[in-house]
């Protein structure tokens, strides 16, 4: 073991507990979100069967399937992700390792308080915000938790040159408290402001959120990986650097729907903002595909390199599509449409669950010591998260198109489009079951090599305790 | 980005200056709105709902009918309509002026009205004089529409424009103008909503305006409108016996749904307030910003039909 490689594992071993905390928690809202998401499209099959349930009514079920894979699993994956990236470029051991372990606790408390707030129906009426007062001050202090050891992990590097993963995910660090602050005291608070107002300031903060966020820390993510698993430098360190500043620049804007009830400034900023964004994500392709490229047959077989790879791609398409809803011709058809939630969820579960599985795979191993109990099913996972993506998203981008033609049209009665729409929902319903089954493989692995680990320190712990005494303590 | 400064002086300009476009800037120029004044009238909009459909708009919160239903309206532009009231002494030059827009102009091929592309009409309107007031134009640009009156006034009659909202929605019967930041004003929190998988609510007061059917509806979706995919919210409805006389608010339901003999289906608390605030969704009034010619009793009063 050479001195690089010694650092390495020390390094390693210093996430170790915290990483577990993260991704565990991760992994078990995953779980919960997805198999939520199912239960929510089973209303589409069969909307008579929980009209007596009210905690099982699509109206609650279906924000809280899409909090807790957006809250459980993407926030605290990210965060894990990152303080082993920042730990590794710093070339230093986590500072405050415990400081993670309790803001995961922390974090997951709050998940499933907000969890069960939405389904008793406390949800505060606001998307991507449903979680009640007490529960976003717990995920706002845990984030700053993470915050702090990220931070300070980040202060003692020993390299001091930034890589630019260390930009965009130092601007995720930034992002969420500022954006989760605005959002809960303007629109939670005692006071919160009146009319419309809340809505603008309620799709600024889905759009930093779901958009900005998700690709601040995926990118992030992946301009640290693909480098690293294709085995060369990343291809361009300035279309990085313009590719960051372009879409925090133009990122932020986005998100106001073009017919909105609002002054018509609002919606044309946000429109060209849009049209602007098309910068970035070319920039960021780009740059991935040149960084891949060339490498991408011999790394075919490697499981991370796929994730992170399609990640990317998927990152790519839902920008476009968020491009595409933002010009006033295009969004005349596809406003108020499952286009959108095509869009949210190709994001979600496209880009960036796909992108924190590659990285988790890559982690987890090295940070714990231990393989995977079944390393081989991450290949399966792959494809069975590929194949769910194309059967949920697919179904619901086209059904949505379909969906806004007939909705132009006033001579087609409003019951028919709604049932031409099933079709596709139900078709769909078999994509998350296909996405249902790749999250249960991921909590599988995850759980089976916590599991591992846990009982590898009881090993120890029973061997510490049966070792026979040695003489020198005999004696005296 | 040399340092951790540079990073953070990047993000804090970037989104500092979206919160103070999208949240600043909304806060200042919104938050201090009013209620407005409804054109050609005394009165101001919006009036605070009721109490018990302020308390039902909070179960349309907790119940999530947000996830599937808007709350806005939409309208692509206006046109205008032209109503005869009178012909006046001479009918016959009221009757000559009109047919006159129709005819073909000399250097054109077509003529005055119909070389709007957006006139489905091809020849003059046959005018019944003996039936006054008459819409006898519609889908006019308002410089058309003004020029039409001129003309009728011109030949002694009289005729009114009346100002109308395009668009799917409006055609739908959903609405009759497009909603605006004012609609809003007294919701805590705002449920604009943003898919319809069911259709759009802002108006449904105005359009369904029976507490009766409401409940009916949430309780069985599917008897009441044909082919309906919402799912029933039979939670916020209470089967009892009946101790004594039945009550008044039980509902009336189709015999595959009615109770066993002995009890009856009645609204919780929550169900009545629901139903409360969907009445009070009525946005039919009209407003600086989008303008409309209010028309009586047809249209505006609210109607118990489905």
């Amino acid at each position: 073991m050479n001195e690089n490689e010694k650092i390495d594992s020390a390094i390693d071993a210093s996430c170790r507990v915290p990483l577990l905390a993260l991704f565990g928690g991760a992994a078990l809202w995953l779980v919960v979100g997805l198999a939520l998401a199912l239960v929510a499209s089973l209303n589409f099959h069969m909307p008579e069967k929980f009209g007596n349930c009210a905690w099982l009514t699509y109206g609650r079920v279906q924000p809280a399937a899409n909090d807790a894979v957006l809250y459980g699993f993407a926030i605290p994956a990210a965060l894990g992700v990152m303080l082993w990236i920042f730990a590794r470029l710093g070339r230093t051991e986590l500072v405050l390792p415990l400081v993670p372990v309790v803001a995961a606790n922390i974090w997951n408390l709050g998940v499933a308080v907000g969890l069960v707030a939405i389904l008793i129906g406390d949800s505060t009426g606001f998307t991507w915000l449903e979680f009640p007062r007490g529960s976003s001050v717990l995920l706002f202090a845990a984030f700053l938790l993470v915050a702090i050891s990220a931070v300070a992990t980040f202060g003692a590097r020993r390299r001091r040159e930034l890589h630019p993963s260390h930009w965009f995910l130092l601007a995720a660090l930034f992002w969420f408290p500022w954006i989760y602050s605005t959002a809960n005291l303007f629109l939670i608070a005692h006071h919160p402001v009146r009319g419309v107002t809340q809505a603008v300031i309620g799709w600024w903060f889905a759009d930093n959120l779901v958009f900005v966020w998700l690709a601040l820390a995926g990118i992030g993510t992946a301009f640290y990986f693909l480098p690293k698993l294709a085995g060369r430098p990343l291809q361009g360190h300035y279309s990085a650097l313009f590719a960051f500043l372009t879409l925090t620049l133009f990122g932020t804007w986005c998100g106001i729907p073009q017919g909105a009830p609002v002054p018509a400034w609002l919606p044309a900023l946000s429109a060209a903002a849009s049209a602007l964004l098309v910068v970035p994500l070319f920039v960021i392709e780009i740059t991935g595909c040149r960084t891949a490229w060339g490498s991408v047959k011999s790394k075919w077989d490697n499981g991370p390199f796929c994730f992170i790879g399609s990640g990317m791609d998927f990152f790519f398409i839902s920008g476009l599509m968020l491009v595409a809803m933002a010009c006033p011709q295009i969004s005349r058809v596809t406003e108020f449409t499952w286009f959108g939630a095509a869009q949210v969820q190709l994001q979600l579960l496209g880009f960036f669950a796909m992108t924190m599985f590659g990285a988790v795979y890559y982690i987890l191993p090295r940070a714990a010591g231990f393989e995977f109990p079944f390393p081989k099913l991450a290949r399966v996972q792959y494809w069975v998260s590929l194949a769910g993506l194309a059967l949920f998203i697919l179904p619901l981008a086209i059904g949505g198109v379909a969906q806004g033609m007939k909705l132009r049209n006033p001579q087609i009665p409003f019951a028919d489009i709604s049932n031409s729409s099933l079709m596709f929902l139900r078709v769909s319903t078999a994509g998350q079951l296909l996405l249902l089954l790749g999250g249960l493989i991921f909590a599988l692995n995850v759980f089976g090599l916590t599991f591992k680990w846990k009982m590898a320190l009881l090993k120890s712990l029973i061997a510490a305790i049966k070792a026979p005494l040695e003489i020198a303590e005999v004696k005296s | 980005m040399k340092t951790g400064f540079h990073v953070f002086l990047a993000a804090f300009i970037a989104l500092g200056a979206s919160w103070c476009g999208f949240v600043l800037a909304p806060a200042l120029q919104l938050g201090t709105a009013k209620q407005a004044a409804v054109l050609n009238s005394s009165d101001i909009y919006p009036v605070q709902r009721s109490g018990d459909a302020t308390l039902g708009l909070q179960v349309y919160r907790a119940s999530g009918c947000a996830a599937c239903h808007t709350e806005q309206i939409q309208q692509t532009g206006v046109a205008c309509e032209i109503e005869l009231t009178s012909v006046g002494k001479n009918p016959a030059a009221v009757e000559k002026q009109i047919n006159a827009l129709f005819a073909p102009s000399p250097f054109l091929g077509v003529n005055f009205i119909t070389n709007d592309q957006n006139i489905p009409y091809g020849g003059p309107p046959s005018i019944d004089i003996s039936h006054l007031p008459q819409i006898i134009l519609n889908h006019l640009e308002k410089s058309k529409a003004d020029a039409v009156v001129g003309g009728i006034t011109s030949a002694g009659g009289k005729a009114e424009i009346h100002i109308i909202a395009t668009g799917t929605d409006i055609a739908r019967s959903w609405g009759l103008r497009r909603s605006v930041a004012e609609d809003f004003l007294w919701d805590d929190p705002v449920q604009l909503g943003d898919i319809r998988v069911g259709p759009d609510l802002a108006d449904v007061g105005a359009r369904l305006g029976n507490a009766d059917w409401q409940l009916l509806h949430l309780y069985t979706p599917q008897s009441v409108v044909k082919g309906s995919v919402m799912p029933p919210f039979r939670f916020l409805f209470e089967t009892r016996k009946i101790a004594g006389a039945p009550s008044p608010d039980a509902l009336h339901l189709p015999e595959e749904l009615a109770p066993p003999a002995g009890f009856e289906v009645v609204p919780t608390d929550d169900a009545k307030n629901l139903a409360a605030y969907l009445l009070s969704l009525r946005a039919d009034v009209p407003l600086y910003d989008a303008p409309f010619t209010a028309l009586q009793a047809s249209t505006s009063a609210p109607s118990n039909k489905k």
